[in-house]
Order: structure tokens, then C-alpha cells, then sequence
């Protein structure tokens, strides 16, 4: 094990993580994907995302994404994972919902199959705004086998995130 | 009965005149004495003649008495040059090897059985067992028993099925029924010859399970006396051989094989012999002293992700001193690439498949584990012996059951002082609910496991650092239960001391306990 790390710390730092600013085109609804060596996936709000921002306080979290479809429903078995909900690119994990009356889309970001939501997160929606990386994250991807390289190419590095940080950071002063 | 009497008269006489061999003849006159097959050819053949000949009362004197050795013939020193070759329907065929000519002026007193291609003939002569002993020697094993297991042609089944028809019929006259396995079969009686000149040859018996050996006979005549309805199949394997024999009529068989099976110009070949000695399993226990060393080689991709791993620090020798073909390696759980394993080690075993030494001292043993000791600083073995395969099953069972001992230490984002973490020590049988960790998701079930921590002890270092000495159910992730796995590893360290934990390093300390002290 290397010497733990300033800023990560926890379970985040045998991760890469990588980045998808302005999803969907609305302005600052950044997410990130740490991606485990092992290919697993784990999907959170990046540092930008309006829902962590000073004053937001969260209202409900909904992983009822359709009439239809709730990823609280989903159930895996086996080493292969059976019976996971298979998720593309801009798939909606769950909706936060906010004091002020404003409703976040959270998206997968990546392709592949659900492994888990983040149940506690429901009872206790600070933890996200808290501990956004490690324990407030939203959701376990599996990208297939064949995809574990590609599903990353369309997202940002840590580095060309930043750069996007503080291009937007200049643009709005 | 044991020999033959005036009512075989018939079937040898139709046998030997269809050109069946004596040994097969007794065979389908079910003579069950073993020592009337071992009886030299030569002799064979003179006694059924003069059996034939004579009247009842010399009958039982029939392949008794002539004790000559058994005649020698080369033959058979050409059969490795023999090159592999296609025959028309493409099935893999082996030129004829007694075709020369000073061959063929020897076959004239020896023609090739009918029905067993010479496996009765041939095969059982000295020579043949000399070929077989050659081949054990040269191999270099060490053994005190063999088993000696024949892989015939399929073809054989069906002149074995031609034969059998043909006696039947002939005993139907005389009012007498013939049932399949009222023979002897071919096999066997092959066993009854060939066991005694082998383990006379070799020096020990018969009867064991350790080393084996195999001849693989193919048969090279008669391409085209193959042809029942029911095959589809191009390559007569012999489970398709057999299905077709058990399914096809009578009748249908006589209409497309001939009855009596003709007569083959060639011998079958022994194609190929095969030693194999039966496993040994050692045991011992293991330390690893390198944050640097996988416990299996780590490939990725097909690249090599580090140098070693232990257990080829260990096989390797074992390897070497067994002269083993390949190993398999298993242990009592495992640790990870960056984890020591310290205290009395952990159990392993290693399988030696077909190794050629076996017996080793235990003052052998002890050099052997010397050896390993001084090739690496990385690993330490002990108590390392000889034990049985069932000594094996003993080590994996159970092993949810055993306490692990580790110590771990500990990274925390704010500063603590020795009382926050004085409070760790008094918790006793702490219940841990952990989800399978992400690092290993990708290759287990997604479960909660129900973990319990028996016991912890903190060691304070200074505001961001401590050792935690922990006891442990095995099977408990003790990494997550320090950093917590993204919450998913309730509670952890982080949510004990309310901060941010991380784990720098770990050791395994005892792991408790098979085998322990079982060389002592």
C-alpha cells in the first residue's frame, strides 16, 4: 500500500477517477467515475455539482427513474452478475430533488450493468453533500469486459478536469 | 473349468481353421486357468494340434507340461520408425510392419490372429514387456507398485463381436447357448499374461495404484470392415464404435461384417506408452515477509505484473527434487500482494503430479526446506512433509471457522490523541455487516457478510497514525473494515473514530491452526 493520500483517504484512492462536466448540456452538472484497476466502477457527484454547492439543502432522493423502473429493484446473482439492470451512457440512476424547488438528474455516465445504488444515501441524504466521493456516491457500474478501456475515452482526466474548473472559473469573473 | 474337454473340440477346430489364435481360442472356451495362457506360444499351438488329434482320454493333457521359453522374435524393434500414414477413408492407419520379407518367413508358423491383431501373440512376448520395462526405466521413477492399463483398437470390439457370433452358432448346433460375457475377455486374459513377466521384470507387484503405465495399441488392418448402419460418424471412436455394436442387429451385423473376421495381413501397433506415477502431496507453512509478492503469479492481460510469487519460490524446488511434470498449489486462505504473513505462517499444500522421486527422509525433507529457506528472503517455509491427499481436504475445511490474527496501521485524516482511541480495546465481539468490497466485486457475488471482529488493541503512534492489532473471524476484509469501502463495510474504523481512516499497511500474524507442529 502506498502512504495515504492528501484530499482522498478512505477506500477512493486505489481509484482513477474521471470526469463528465455539464451533463446534458446543463451548466456545472459534473459527475465523476472512479474506476477500480479490477474494471468496477463507481459513479458520484464531482466537486462542481450544484448540489454540493453552499446553501443546497437536499429534499428526496428518487431511484424511481420511470413508472416502470426503479433501480432500487435491482438485483444481481452470481460471480456474472445476473439479472443486472444495463445501463448506456446517459441512463438516469436517480433524481435529487432540492430545497429551493430545482430537480437533478444523476446519470450513469458510462455503459453497463448496475451493480447497487446506494441505499444509505435515502436515510441520510447529508452524507452526500458531506462525503460526496466515498460514502455519498450514487451507484456501482460494471462495464462489460471488452468495454472496461473504451466507456472512459469520452470522459475527462483529473488534470483536464481541473483545466474545465478554472476556465469556468475565469469566464465568470 | 480351467481347461479345455472333448465338447471344445468343435470350436477349436472352427477357430483355428478360420485363423484365431490359441490363447483366443481358450478365451471363447472360457478356460479360466491364468497360467494356461502364460504357457509359451510355440507350445500352444503343438497342444492344440495334438488335442485335436488325439482321443478323449489325453485331452486334459492339453498346453501342459512344456515348459521351453517363449521364442524370441525383432518384429516389433521397427514399430517406432513405423511413420504415421492416411489410409482411404482417412483414418489414421500404421504401415504394416511385418510385411518384409524375414518377417513374413517367421509369420508362416505365426500367422496374426483373427481376432486379437496379436495383442495374445505378439504383445505378450518378452520383447514387448522388455519395450514396456525400457520405457518405465528410462523415465527414472521411483516406485513400489504399477498398474499396467491397455487402450485396445475399437476395431477389436467388433471382430471380439464376429467371433463370439460365430462360436455361438456353432455351440447352437450342439444345443448349447453362449452368452457376451461367458468369454473371457480380451483384456483380461492380456492382464493374466502380460502382469507376471512385468512385474517380474520391474520387481514389484501388480497390484498397487502408484505408478501407471499405458500401452495404446493401433490396430492397422482391415479399413474397410467397418460399416454399420447406425455410425455417422468419419472417426470411429470407440464410444461409437461401442453404441453401434449395442444397438445393431444380429443380422445386420453379419450383412456387413464378415463372419469369421477375416484374416489381417498386419498386426496392430503399440502406438505409444505412457508412465505416469500417482501425486504426492507435500505440506508445510508459509511466511511472507514482502509487500512486493503476489502469492500466485500475477498476470494480467498475459503480462507479468511482478517477478515472483510464493508459491514458485517454493515449487520450484519441490519441483526439481520430485522431478515432477507440474504442481498445484493451495493454501488455507491467502493474502494479498502487499500483506505479510508473519507468526507461525500459513498452511499450504502442494500437489506433485507425476513425479518421478517419491521417497524422501525427513532429514531429506529438512535439507529440501532448507534449500527454500536459503534461495529467498522473501518467503520462510516450516514444518514442510509428506502428507496424504485426505491431509489436504483437512486444511480446507473449516476454514471459516478459524480466528486470524493481524495488525494493521492505521491513517487518520484529523488528528487524534490516545484517548479517542483508547475505546477500541473494550470492544469485544464486534458484528460487522460487510458487502462484498469493490476490489474483489468483479469476480464475487455481490453478498453482506456477517463478520465479527473477537478483539482490538490500539497502539498509539502519533496525531495521524496507530496500530491496531485485531482478532478476527476469518474471512473478515480487514482492509474495509478500516477504510470502510465507501461505506460499505459497517462500521469501520472511519465511523468508529468519526473520521476518515485509511489502512497503510497489514500484516497476518497466526492464523490458527492446522498441522501445527506436526514435523515436531
Amino acid at each position: 500500500m502506498a502512504a495515504g493520500r492528501a484530499g482522498g483517504g478512505g477506500a477512493a484512492r486505489y481509484f482513477t477517477r474521471w470526469y463528465k462536466p455539464d451533463v446534458k448540456g446543463r451548466p456545472c452538472e459534473d459527475f465523476c467515475v472512479l474506476q477500480h484497476s479490477n474494471r468496477i466502477c463507481v459513479i458520484t457527484l464531482a466537486e462542481a455539482h450544484p448540489l454540493l454547492q453552499n446553501g443546497k439543502t437536499i429534499k428526496s432522493i428518487n431511484y424511481q427513474i420511470s413508472p416502470n423502473c426503479s433501480r432500487l429493484q435491482n438485483k444481481v446473482s452470481g460471480k456474472s452478475k445476473r439479472g443486472a439492470q444495463f445501463l448506456t451512457e446517459l441512463a438516469p440512476l436517480c433524481r435529487i430533488s432540492s430545497t429551493d424547488g430545482e430537480e437533478y438528474t444523476i446519470y450513469s455516465c458510462i455503459r453497463g450493468r448496475l451493480i447497487e445504488v446506494n441505499e444509505s444515501i435515502l436515510s441520510n441524504p447529508a452524507i452526500l453533500q458531506e462525503k460526496p466521493s466515498t460514502e455519498g456516491y450514487i451507484a456501482v457500474v460494471l462495464p462489460k469486459f471488452e468495454e472496461s478501456k473504451s466507456i472512459t475515452q469520452g470522459l475527462l482526466t483529473q488534470k483536464e478536469y481541473e483545466e474545465v474548473l478554472l476556465k469556468r472559473h475565469n469566464n465568470s469573473a | 473349468m480351467s481347461s479345455l474337454t472333448e465338447k471344445d473340440k468343435p470350436i477349436v477346430q472352427l477357430l483355428l481353421n478360420t485363423g484365431t489364435c490359441p490363447r483366443c481360442i481358450f478365451r471363447f472356451c472360457r478356460v479360466g486357468s491364468q497360467t494356461l495362457y502364460r504357457h509359451p506360444y510355440k507350445d500352444l499351438m503343438k497342444d492344440l494340434t495334438e488335442f485335436l488329434k488325439n482321443n478323449q482320454q489325453q485331452e486334459d493333457a492339453a498346453g501342459f507340461g512344456v515348459v521351453d521359453p517363449p521364442c524370441k522374435r525383432i518384429r516389433l524393434e521397427h514399430t517406432e520408425e513405423v511413420p504415421d500414414d492416411l489410409n482411404q477413408n482417412g483414418v489414421l492407419k500404421h504401415v504394416p510392419l511385418v510385411n518384409d520379407d524375414s518377417a513374413a518367413v517367421e509369420n508362416s508358423t505365426v500367422e496374426v490372429c483373427n481376432v486379437c491383431l496379436g495383442i495374445l501373440q505378439e504383445f505378450c512376448e518378452a520383447d514387448f514387456v522388455k519395450r514396456v520395462c525400457e520405457k518405465v526405466k528410462s523415465a527414472d521413477y521411483q516406485f513400489t507398485s504399477f498398474v499396467f492399463s491397455v487402450s485396445l483398437p475399437p476395431q477389436l470390439s467388433v471382430r471380439e463381436r464376429a467371433a463370439w457370433l460365430l462360436v455361438k452358432q456353432e455351440m447352437g448346433k450342439l444345443g448349447l447357448s453362449l452368452a457376451k460375457d461367458d468369454i473371457v475377455q480380451l483384456k483380461e486374459a492380456y492382464k493374466w499374461i502380460i502382469h507376471p513377466q512385468l512385474s517380474e521384470e520391474l520387481g514389484v507387484p501388480a497390484d498397487g495404484k502408484q505408478l501407471i503405465f499405458i500401452s495404446l495399441f493401433r490396430a492397422t488392418a482391415c479399413p474397410d470392415c467397418f460399416k454399420p448402419a447406425k455410425n455417422k460418424q468419419s472417426v470411429f471412436t470407440r464410444m461409437a464404435v461401442m453404441k453401434a455394436l449395442e444397438k445393431i442387429k444380429e443380422e445386420d451385423f453379419l450383412k456387413h461384417f464378415p463372419c469369421p473376421p477375416s484374416s489381417p495381413k498386419n498386426l496392430c501397433v503399440a502406438l505409444e506408452i505412457q508412465c505416469n506415477n500417482g501425486a504426492v502431496f507435500v505440506a508445510g507453512r508459509y511466511n511472507k515477509y514482502s509487500r512486493n509478492l503476489p502469492q500466485t503469479p500475477w498476470i494480467i492481460d498475459g503480462e507479468r505484473k511482478l517477478e515472483s510469487s510464493v508459491e514458485e519460490l517454493i515449487s520450484e524446488h519441490l519441483m526439481a527434487e520430485f522431478k515432477a511434470d507440474s504442481f498445484n498449489f493451495s493454501s488455507s486462505g491467502r493474502e494479498d500482494v502487499d500483506v505479510r504473513t508473519l507468526g507461525n505462517g500459513r498452511p499450504f499444500a502442494i500437489e506433485l503430479v507425476n513425479p518421478r522421486r517419491i521417497h524422501f527422509t525427513a532429514e531429506e525433507m529438512k535439507e529440501l526446506q532448507q534449500t527454500i529457506n536459503n534461495s529467498s528472503d522473501k518467503i520462510r517455509v516450516r514444518d514442510l512433509q509428506l502428507v496424504t491427499r485426505e491431509a489436504i481436504g483437512r486444511m480446507k475445511e473449516g476454514e471459516e471457522e478459524k480466528t486470524k490474527t493481524y495488525s494493521a496501521l492505521v491513517w487518520t485524516d484529523k488528528a487524534i490523541q490516545k484517548e479517542d482511541i483508547a475505546f477500541l480495546d473494550d470492544i469485544k465481539e464486534l458484528k460487522l455487516d460487510q458487502k462484498t468490497p469493490l476490489r474483489v466485486l468483479h469476480r464475487r457475488p455481490l453478498a453482506v457478510r456477517c463478520r465479527i471482529i473477537h478483539t482490538m488493541k490500539s497502539e498509539y503512534i502519533d496525531e495521524h497514525h496507530f496500530r491496531l492489532h485485531l482478532k478476527t473471524q476469518a474471512g473478515t476484509y480487514i482492509k474495509e473494515f478500516v477504510h470502510g469501502d465507501f461505506g460499505r463495510t459497517k462500521p469501520n474504523i472511519g465511523s468508529l473514530l468519526n473520521r476518515t481512516a485509511d489502512i497503510l499497511e497489514l500484516d497476518v500474524e497466526v492464523i490458527v491452526d492446522w498441522a501445527r507442529n506436526r514435523c515436531d
